[in-house]
């Protein structure tokens, strides 16, 4: 029997928008772009030059802190460009995909009698160790750190986001093998979680030889920071893995196959998507394959193309690519629209977590939500606020003071490396000041990780 | 609407940066958005947010605020006509009040918005709604017959002290409109206390047995039995206790009924603007020294105060007021939820203490609140301190364990 654990805290916002639980093979993607940008704390080195030709399971770049893990092509083609910004900042590889993949034959690994190491290495030189990241920092995990817990969510559970299950459909087998290796490779029992709105809450159990745990409860149930916190709570000094399940079956079949499997499904959402559905991409699409189908809302003010989902996702516009670990694209309209009169009228367009406007009358209403900002930047006024949307037992306006004052210890006794940005989301959507908390917990991580990647090249004096 | 917008996207551009009137954007941006929402849309972070901002929820905490104000009103020509002696009807008795309530919200708003807006000139920042609560409650917790200079000193004194010099709305330590009647309370006593100030208009036509003596003031002779005030005199107890929970005696202009502050209570609480942890506390923090103060009612017979039932005190004076609108300030309360509760409580004790065991203070929510407002960052401290060592707890356990 599973443990379940309910949480109350936390916020549902209900959007239209919802992808249809059916599947197309996405247009194939002329250009795919894989992001360095995608990965935390990242100093990246490329491994291809223009005009290379690569398959699907090339090694691309890796890490210069993390060498050992390289991240590889999901696509076969031609590397048609090296994308770089300012002071030649790698921002991306861009490869023009073949109409058929063909992927990069990998030698076969007995995971039953290989050790954790050989298959640590197998695992990191092919590409699928990139999947494996780390809380806190959300960076990829460092294969020679062994994490104090692995956490495999079965579920997302932010705005518009994929069912899991469907992304896993047909990847049961690869699924359950990744969990095998992840369990190996940790040398630790793996959670499973999922939620208990889930359409089979029972699926996780057809699984053996994990730990399985069910969460109730509103957005951000799905997080992996959220559910560590209640699981197994992180020190300062641990090091939590967690892959996204779609990821674990990617792992699967490297070691089942062969092969490395660069396809991801997604989710197309969003109000202003005529036709919300999934589709059956690679990783690194471009938005003007994923949308090429769909025809799009006509806004006043556009529409904005998002990778990921509308809380935590980036706004890649219409000739964008997804991001390295989204598994939805979200298009919501712009709103530059002003209201005459806005803070006076009764609002029942407007969703909000307090009961400020008429709409508490529809509880159960679904929202086309621009991206308004409703209102402008103020000084932290409304208090209580965050602490409705936010499951741990962490002061998160205390810790967003400690991050703003720079004290780095009293972030540390506040428990910053417990939280990710993402866990703010939430905190950000409802604040009143409109204070963007995101981004503060993201510089205080992008120190800390620096500062511990530091550490480890030092030399241990005695 | 259209002609409006137009006019105000029109002079927009010399408000912006390079403009000829950069220095009073915020004076711009201030109407601007009064007239119009701001078209801003999000940047980074959460692409959609919530609709709410500080304008929606300052405009709750006002429309809150409206049925103390109009009762006030109506009770200020009520008490008039009753000290003088004189019928009058509805109609009148509400335009008397409102005629002596009215120049002091128009005041209070001007002074201090004024201020503000010099404030937000020379910063360049834009214009906080923080006072559009402090502009309502000021006059609310005032005497009918404040003198309106006294008000415009007292506003100066509450934004440029009390606030700005902190650094603005969001800032301060000490609640803005209490501030406002403390420096009143302390600079102008005789406007401000006593039992010459409560009912407006009075001169020396008043009738036989007027008293202008408040409840809390006769409580401490009496031991809670109130035959009369002002110019009204009660048949009963129980008809005291009503015209006390309804709001007709005299008192400050908005803190006299309890059941219009209780509405306001619930449009707070409904609407999720206001704390209702703080307002319980509040009133169980009132309770529970009510009762014990009772407890010595028998070995100090010559304070009536001691006697009186605990529920009284959130009838009377400005307890439930000062629950409801000022403890609940999320500016200058305890921001924790736990802290909310200890904050809360205390200021219901202390407010207690103060009106029944100084006999100079017959009412002492207002210091209760500007001293807890003081110990609310102690109190936080306290909290997260806690959570701190729950968290170094589980460390060591991990570590030994």
């Amino acid at each position: 029997m599973a443990k379940t654990i309910h949480l109350n805290k936390g916020l549902d916002i209900r959007l239209v928008g919802e992808a249809a639980l059916k599947t197309e093979p996405a247009s194939v993607s002329d250009t795919v772009l894989i992001k360095p940008t995608d990965f935390v704390g990242i100093k990246p080195k490329t491994l291809v030059q223009a005009g290379d030709e690569v398959l699907a399971g090339s090694p691309l770049f890796f890490d210069k802190n993390n060498p050992e893990v390289v991240v590889v092509s999901p696509v076969s083609g031609e590397v048609v460009e090296i994308v770089r910004g300012p002071k030649r900042v790698l921002l991306g590889i861009k490869i023009l995909a073949d109409k058929t993949v063909r992927s990069l034959q990998l030698p076969r690994i007995d995971v039953q009698n290989a050790d954790a190491e050989t298959l640590i290495k197998f695992l990191c030189s092919h590409g699928v160790w990139a999947f494996i990241r780390t809380k806190p920092f959300d960076a990829v995990a460092f294969p020679d750190i062994k994490p104090s817990a692995v956490v495999v969510c079965g579920f997302d559970s932010a705005p518009l986001a994929p069912s899991v299950e469907f992304l896993l459909q047909g990847k049961e087998e690869a699924f359950k093998k990744g969990l095998e290796v992840l369990s190996k490779v940790s040398g630790r029992k793996v959670h499973l979680t999922t939620h208990a709105k889930a359409n089979n809450p029972g699926w996780a159990n057809a699984f053996s030889g994990t730990e399985n745990v069910v969460f109730s409860g509103p957005h951000p149930a799905g997080s992996v920071s959220v559910q560590l916190h209640h699981i197994a709570p992180l020190n300062k000094g641990d090091f939590a893995w967690y892959v996204q399940a779609e990821d674990v079956a990617r792992i699967g079949t490297l070691v089942s196959e062969a092969r490395f499997d660069g396809s991801r499904r997604i989710a197309l959402t969003g109000s202003s998507i005529n036709n919300p559905m999934y589709l059956d991409a690679v990783i690194g699409s471009s938005m003007a394959a994923l949308l090429k189908d769909q025809k799009m809302a006509d806004t006043e003010f556009g529409n904005r193309v998002i990778s990921g989902n509308v809380l935590t996702g980036d706004k890649v516009g219409h000739d964008g690519y997804l991001g390295f670990y989204h598994h939805q694209v979200t298009v919501i309209p712009e709103g530059k629209h002003r209201e005459f009169f806005g803070w006076a009228a009764p609002g029942f367009d407007k969703f909000s977590l307090s009961r400020t406007f008429f709409s508490w009358i529809t509880p159960s209403k679904k929202y086309a939500l621009t991206t308004n900002m409703h209102g402008e930047h103020r000084a932290f006024v409304v208090t209580g606020e965050y602490e409705k949307v936010f499951p741990l037992d962490i002061f998160p306006v205390q810790l967003l003071k400690a991050i703003h004052n720079g004290d780095i210890e009293q972030q540390e006794n506040l428990g910053i490396y417990e939280v990710s940005p993402e866990d703010f989301a939430l905190c950000e959507f409802v604040c009143t000041s409109k204070i963007e908390s995101q981004s503060m917990v993201r510089a205080a991580h992008d120190l800390l990780y620096g500062e511990w990647v530091d550490s480890r090249k030092e030399p241990v004096h005695h | 609407m259209k002609p409006l917008k137009r006019l105000v996207e029109n002079v927009e551009p010399h408000f912006a940066e390079g403009g000829k009137w950069r220095k009073y954007w915020p004076l711009f941006d201030g109407f601007a958005t009064f007239l119009f929402t701001p078209g801003h849309p999000t940047h980074k972070g959460a692409h959609i947010r919530d609709g709410i901002d500080l304008k929606r929820t300052m405009s709750m905490v006002i429309l809150a605020m409206v049925p103390a104000l109009l009762l006030g009103m109506y009770n200020v020509g009520y008490q008039h006509f009753l000290a003088i002696g004189e019928q009058a009807a509805f109609l009148d008795i509400f335009l008397y009040g409102m005629w002596k309530v009215l120049p002091l919200v128009i005041v209070s708003y001007g002074v201090g918005l004024g201020v503000e807006f010099v404030f937000c000139i020379i910063k360049g920042h834009q214009i906080n709604e923080g006072f559009l609560v402090s502009g309502m409650l000021i006059p609310l917790v005032c005497p009918p017959d404040l003198p309106l200079w006294m008000l415009t000193v007292a506003v100066i004194f509450a934004v440029v002290i009390g606030k700005e010099v902190f650094g603005g709305t969001g800032m301060n330590i000490l609640n803005v409109a209490l501030t406002a009647r403390a420096f009143l309370f302390f600079a102008y006593p005789a406007d401000l206390s006593g039992d010459k100030v409560w009912i407006s208009g009075v001169g020396d036509k008043v009738v036989n047995g007027y008293t202008g003596e408040t409840a809390l003031a006769q409580f401490a002779k009496t031991g809670g039995e109130v035959a009369g005030m002002g110019g009204q005199s009660f048949a009963s107890q129980a008809d005291f206790l009503w015209a006390g929970f309804i709001g007709l005696i005299p008192g400050s202009v908005g803190e006299t009924s309890t059941l219009a502050i209780l509405i306001g209570a619930a449009i707070l609480i409904f609407t999720g603007i206001g704390s209702w942890r703080i307002m319980a506390s509040v009133a169980l923090g009132g309770l529970a020294m009510g009762y014990l103060l009772n407890g010595f009612s028998g070995s100090f017979p010559d304070n009536g105060y001691l006697a009186i039932p605990p529920y009284y005190h959130l009838i009377f004076g400005g307890f439930a007021f000062g629950a409801v609108f000022m403890a609940t300030d999320p500016v200058t309360a305890s921001q924790t939820p736990s802290g909310k509760y200890i904050y809360g409580f205390l200021i219901g004790v202390l407010a207690v203490i103060i009106r029944v065991l100084n006999p100079a203070y017959p009412e002492g929510m207002m210091l209760a609140i500007l001293f807890m407002n003081v110990m609310a960052p102690l109190i936080d401290h306290f909290v997260v301190q806690g959570n701190i060592n729950r968290r170094l707890k589980r460390v060591k356990l991990a570590t030994h364990g």
